[in-house]
């Protein structure tokens, strides 16, 4: 019992978790989501040795694991002369890392629009940026949706890594509430049950996508 | 860096391969029988199985790595590091696991559990002798790729003190105070491991969808 008391007194610390665990996933969205978008672009409509060399990157970046990257954007920027704090470091690292699956993401859907509309467009006269605009990125934010949102819940797994290299994000906060309070149950427990939450959120999200595809496209 | 350093982290690639084999040889087979206490809808059990795999799955690697090294023993279970990785691990897999499990054994065909039922077979034998021999083809591919996702997560029980690859390299860092090398290093190792598993299920998976007819999933 004590130990959810003293988790209660120290929610500044939980808040403040929650907003650097938030801020750090959408900001990684908003970044990692367009060039995403462009990297699947570049995957379908790029010269094939071109394409193959990016393919083999993004195939790369998918076989490091998260903390390892962190790591060497972490100490290696400063070796390139460019000294982040904790936070931003751990920013470039989600947002390079997600992309990579993003990339992958967009690159199946885009595969799996009906070969017919893309060339009933070209039939139309429909320009390359107006294809891709108007036909092919509304159909592929509906059908991606669910996968995107599964990839949203791994972001926010995988931010938790970042408290290695002293983000002070919600695993952070609940370890140093623990170490501080001597109580290592009800931190801990708190912090599951926010990860809890927010995964419900972008579950509770991706059904609404879902329900809007059923509306418009049967 | 020096020839111990890089001794060190090798030993300590020893050690990431042997928690990622014992948690592999651990978690499948538990997260089958998750899977099929789930098949059964048994009331109680079923609910509390699944919250277990929601709540496992909603759950950050190094949260759940931290709870179980700092919650256990506040529960009189006190875990050393290496045992605690592997519960954790073991835990995060089976959770993970049992969804592809319970995939293929919800698309598996009715009608062949009912004929085997009519021939009189006894519900072990159905499993030993019909279910089983289907479902781990079907479910191999996911499960090679569950596999090399746990073997991306070994590296967040470096935090609680396990000395396998990250924590070597870290170690080496701050002796030598050039953190960047070691942990180039390690990333090489992970990669070379991992890429080799992506690969090995790439030919699994052809290879089933030639003999069986199969497409992979």
């Amino acid at each position: 019992m004590s130990g959810i008391l003293v988790s209660w007194q120290y929610r500044d610390v939980f808040l403040w978790g929650v907003a650097n665990t938030l801020s750090l996933v959408l900001g990684c969205l908003v970044l990692s989501v367009p060039l995403g978008i462009l990297g699947a672009i570049m995957l379908t409509e790029a010269p094939a040795p071109l394409r193959r060399l990016f393919a083999e990157l993004v195939d790369l970046l998918r076989c490091v694991p998260f903390l390892l990257l962190a790591y060497v954007v972490y100490y290696g920027l400063p070796e390139l002369g460019l000294r982040l704090d904790p936070w931003w470091a751990g920013l470039v690292s989600l947002t390079l890392y997600n992309t990579a699956y993003l990339v992958e993401i967009f690159r199946a859907a885009f595969l799996g629009i009906a070969r017919d509309n893309i060339e009933a467009a070209q039939a139309f006269g429909l320009s390359r940026s107006l294809l891709y605009r108007r036909i092919i990125l509304p159909q592929v934010a509906i059908t991606a949706a669910p996968v995107i949102g599964n990839q949203v819940i791994t972001t926010i797994r995988d931010s938790a890594l970042l408290m290695i290299i002293t983000v002070q994000e919600l695993t952070f906060a609940a370890n140093f509430v623990s170490a501080n309070a001597f109580a290592p149950f009800a931190p801990f427990a708190a912090a599951v049950g926010l990860y809890l939450l927010m995964s419900l959120a972008i579950e509770a999200g991706v059904r609404r996508m879902e329900r809007m595809r059923r509306v418009r496209y049967g | 860096m020096t020839w111990p350093a890089i001794r060190t982290i090798l030993d300590g690639a020893l050690v990431t391969a042997a928690l990622s084999a014992i948690s592999i040889l651990l978690s499948l087979p538990m997260g089958l029988l998750l899977a099929l206490l789930r098949w059964r809808r048994i009331p109680v059990i079923e609910g509390l199985l699944a919250a277990f795999v929601t709540i496992v799955r909603a759950t950050p690697f190094v949260t759940l790595v931290l709870f179980v090294y700092f919650v256990m023993p506040a529960i009189g279970l006190e875990l050393d590091p290496v045992p605690a990785a592997i519960l954790a691990l073991t835990a995060n897999t089976a959770a993970f696991s049992s969804e592809i499990w319970r995939a293929a054994l919800q698309a598996f065909p009715r009608d062949q559990r009912e004929a085997a039922i009519a021939f009189g077979m006894t519900d072990t034998k159905v499993f030993t002798r019909i279910v089983f021999p289907q479902i781990w083809r079907a479910s191999l591919g996911p499960l090679v790729s569950e596999v090399t996702i746990l073997l991306k997560c070994t590296p967040a029980v470096a935090v609680i003190g396990v000395v396998e690859i990250t924590r070597a390299a870290s170690r080496v860092g701050a002796e030598t105070y050039e953190p960047l090398p070691p942990f180039l290093l390690a990333t090489l190792i992970y990669t070379v491991l991992i890429a080799v598993l992506v690969r090995s299920q790439r030919v699994i998976e052809r290879r089933l969808a030639r003999r069986m007819g199969l497409t992979p999933l």
